[in-house]
């Protein structure tokens, strides 16, 4: 019975968070700031939701956890990979104020590529 | 060979997760698989095996487990805050981040808990240095930045990897 609200609980939890990653690509004007968003909320969101509903169906709970560990190790990844990939075809980073920190732009980007 | 075994050991717990059945044909379906695949990976599967589970270890990666999903809600909470406030409060930058971690298992955790962590994105890594996006940078020393962004997850990862 408890095992029951704490899955609703998680759900909801998940939903509320994957609606404001989805507001975050949205809102924010940069793929970097846009990936910011992105990651996190979906993250916790989609943790969030798997394991709720592996609390809903007890008999699921194993599966769901080893799929939320997967989504936890893949999502950083990709999300890094879709930063690289970008900035390396030319996208800089957007910057409130003209002097802002960007050490990246140092390093030769044409090292290491394939 | 304690690499081989660490390997076959989570394999077949992924499988017993995913059948969640103690029949002897699952079973040993699931053994003989798990072998196979492990013949072809545990090369590159890991560097430290067995030496996963000393107890020590396993402190550590409980107590890595418990900053990292207090980080984890933190950087959500972090996050919408910023996307609901109408003014859309930020500053953003990329920041090098020094580590003092030496192997490569140790930075691949790193980057990703510093990613999952509050307004911060790993944008690559080179040899020591990581290059971090930065949604409000605060200070640009060096001293402040790993302070700010990793000092916590270093530490433990520190002990985890030795």
């Amino acid at each position: 019975m408890i095992l029951t609200y704490l899955g609703y609980v998680l759900t909801s939890i998940g939903v509320i968070f994957l609606f404001l990653g989805a507001l975050g690509i949205f809102r924010m004007p940069d793929i970097f700031t846009r990936l910011q968003a992105g990651t996190k909320a979906t993250t916790l969101g989609a943790l969030g939701t798997i394991l709720g509903v592996g609390l809903l169906q007890p008999e699921w709970f194993w599966k769901t956890l080893i799929i939320a560990i997967f989504f936890a190790i893949s999502n950083p990844i990709s999300s890094h990979a879709l930063a690289r990939g970008s900035y390396k075809i030319g996208h800089k980073p957007y910057m409130n104020d003209p002097n802002g920190i960007d050490t990246y732009s140092e390093v030769p980007q044409n090292e290491g590529d394939e | 060979m304690s690499r081989f075994l660490f390997t076959f050991i989570v394999f077949f717990l992924v499988w017993l997760g995913f059948t969640t059945s103690f029949d002897p044909q699952e079973v040993i379906a699931g053994v003989i698989l798990s072998f196979i695949i492990t013949l072809f990976s545990y090369k590159t599967f890991t560097d430290y095996g067995l030496k996963y589970f000393y107890p020590k270890r396993i402190f550590y990666i409980i107590k890595y487990l418990i900053v990292f999903l207090i980080a984890l809600v933190k950087a959500n909470w972090d996050v919408a805050k910023r996307v609901i406030n109408p003014k859309l409060p930020i500053n953003p930058g990329i920041v090098t981040y020094t580590t003092k971690l030496k192997s490569d298992t140790a930075k691949v955790f790193l980057a990703n808990s510093i990613t999952l962590t509050p307004g911060t994105l790993t944008v690559d890594i080179v040899d020591d240095k990581l290059y971090i996006h930065w949604i409000d940078v605060v200070s640009r020393d060096p001293q402040v930045i790993f302070n700010e962004i990793g000092a916590n997850f270093e530490n433990i990862l520190k002990e985890i990897f030795k």
